[in-house]
């Protein structure tokens, strides 16, 4: 008996130090890539050509400086890709919980036909109707116009599950009688409080939809093609189509930098949400 | 009183038609008006030859024959299918492993918090610019061919863009790191809503870890693990950023890397909207009848 637990508790050492050993080189795996990138973005182009070293340089500054008055319009596409972003992530944060809210709160013919429609087209990729979305948009005059990457996140049946799956364990119907008992409309009743009571929801669902925008490049790469127009991924894809051993690498490491590291900053910072998001969509989907 | 009461309750269900107009306005002219003139511009010849425009003109099925006829388009499913399945491979067999130590009470891992932040810190980057970083370390003289070389590893620099295998290799690993934080957290999340007492009652049997893992996890997480496929799956074939930016659109070499959305995509730019319709159709009819599957899923635990 003591023999046998001796050998668990040694097993239960090795498994420990195995799983802790994966878990260092799959961290190193995942983390590798940016620091290599953090690196490179502070070299300067000769420092580059002579092979890797471990160590930054100096020359940080003087490639962001290079990489913002070369002839892509970096500062344009960051600021391009903040404000389609924001706009999107409030959008559909606000209406999703507005949809949500709908087939949750109120009893209307047609609602289960209109919740299972929405389950139903949850999984339809936007690629698939690329084609009839961008003649459409030529049609409306719409091509090279943030409208069509804005407005369609109104329709977000992805985030419209979540905002209705948080809704279930979170909003009581007593507090919607209440105000009703109040004389309050329903409208007011909505923004002043089901929206307070969804916070946690929306900046969650907030975050992923700005990330997802952000880093969106198929449709706006259809619909934008004026230069001032262009979103920062549209402009990576054009440093790579560019010849880009003519470029200084330096530069090249910048905008990569530029466009990865914003994102990873705030990710540490709100790391906790995002994580508790993706698990808290997990459990019952 | 009574009647008044119902008027009173049927006034105020209106209001979720009222909330509900936003949605579907949007939904009608951003998804479906698209969707449906997608299906029907797949039935018409509608190209450009040099400068001369063919078509529209009605040629029924026409699209569909000359697609599936052609070799490109199988080619281009099976380099699709062939680096999904090597990026969701490792990454499901790596989930498993990870979400079953994070979760198993006896192994009592430190700095948990740390590295589920670390392992889904990829899946937020932006898929063109990795691309992009991927390119530019592994060049003939980028950093990852000046650390294997200086380290003995090589003679000389490997040329990873010109080779189909290894091209194919980096967009899968490029996937696997992407998606395997994610599928931890989800797998996760399911091995913690596992009845305890199921393990508890196994350790009081003498079942080892290995057994418990492969008796009593696996099989109650196969609802999860057929959801995460099945995403994972209808992710895959919608694979696009990684391999349009990594290979500039070519899917060099050869065309090896070449995935459904990047030809898509080129038809799109070619304006050749008859092959496009036809090709979005497919990929709609086989997206569709794989979530049918998530679909039959969420729904039964869903709709009541």
């Amino acid at each position: 008996m003591a023999n046998n637990k001796a050998s668990s508790g040694a097993s239960i050492h090795v498994r420990r130090a195995v799983s802790y050993v994966v878990l260092i080189l799959l961290s190193f795996l995942c983390l590798f890539w940016f620091y290599v990138l953090f690196i490179n973005a502070t070299r300067s182009n000769g420092e580059l050509g002579r092979g890797f070293t471990a160590i930054p340089s100096s020359h940080l500054m003087e490639n962001l400086n290079n990489m913002l008055h070369s002839s892509q319009p970096m500062l344009s596409g960051l600021r391009n890709s903040v404000f389609i972003s924001a706009c999107t992530a409030a959008l559909t944060t606000y209406f999703s919980v507005m949809t949500a809210y709908a087939i949750h709160s109120y009893e209307f013919k047609g609602k289960k036909a209109i919740f299972t429609f929405i389950l139903a087209i949850m999984m339809i990729p936007t690629q698939v109707s690329a084609l009839g979305f961008i003649r459409l948009m030529t049609k409306m005059k719409l091509m090279n116009n943030f409208i069509p990457l804005i407005v369609p996140a109104i329709a977000s049946p992805v985030t419209f599950f979540y905002m209705k799956q948080y809704m279930e364990s979170n909003l009581p119907s007593s507090l919607i009688e209440a105000a009703r008992i109040d004389g309050a409309g329903e409208f007011y009743t909505f923004n002043k409080v089901v929206l307070p009571l969804m916070v946690p929801a929306i900046a969650v669902q907030a975050i992923f939809a700005f990330v997802s925008s952000w880093n969106n490049y198929f449709t706006p790469a259809l619909v934008l093609s004026k230069d001032k127009m262009k979103t920062l991924p549209i402009l990576i894809a054009q440093l790579r189509a560019a010849d880009w051993l003519k470029f200084d690498m330096g530069q090249v490491y910048a905008a990569i930098a530029f466009s990865i590291f914003p994102v990873i900053i705030v990710y540490l910072f709100l790391s906790k949400y995002i994580v508790g998001g993706v698990a808290a969509g997990a459990v019952k989907g | 009183m009574q009647k008044k009461k119902a008027s009173a309750i049927t006034s105020y269900n209106k209001w979720g038609y009222f909330f509900l107009i936003p949605f579907i306005v949007v939904f009608l002219i951003f998804q479906l008006i698209p969707l449906v003139s997608t299906v029907y511009y797949s039935f018409f010849e509608n190209y450009r030859s040099g400068l001369k425009q063919i078509g529209p003109n009605f040629v029924g099925l026409g699209n569909y024959v000359k697609l599936i006829g052609q070799k490109d388009f199988l080619i281009y499913f099976k380099n699709t299918m062939i680096m999904w399945v090597m990026g969701f491979i490792p990454q499901i067999l790596v989930s498993l492993l990870l979400g079953a130590w994070f979760t198993d009470p006896s192994l009592r891992l430190k700095g948990q918090r740390f590295f589920k932040t670390v392992i889904y810190l990829p899946n937020l980057i932006m898929a063109s610019a990795f691309a992009m970083l991927f390119f530019a370390l592994f060049a003939d003289g980028g950093p990852v061919n000046s650390i294997l070389v200086n380290a003995g590893f090589l003679a000389k620099p490997y040329k990873f863009m010109s080779h189909v295998w290894s091209v194919r290799g980096l967009v899968a690993l490029m996937n696997f790191l992407m998606w395997f934080g994610n599928t931890t957290i989800l797998l996760m999340a399911g091995m913690l809503g596992i009845d305890t007492s199921l393990f508890e009652a196994a350790q009081v049997d003498g079942a080892t870890a290995t057994q418990i893992f492969f008796q009593i996890t696996l099989p109650l997480l196969r609802p999860i693990l057929v959801y995460v496929m099945v995403t994972s799956l209808i992710g895959g074939l919608q694979m696009f950023d990684v391999p349009q930016i990594l290979t500039n659109g070519t899917g060099d070499p050869m065309s090896s890397s070449m995935t459904l959305i990047m030809f898509l995509n080129k038809h799109l730019f070619s304006k050749n909207y008859g092959m496009a319709g036809a090709l979005s159709v497919i990929l709609l009819i086989i997206t569709g009848i794989l979530s049918m599957f998530i679909f039959k899923t969420t729904a039964q635990n869903e709709v009541k």
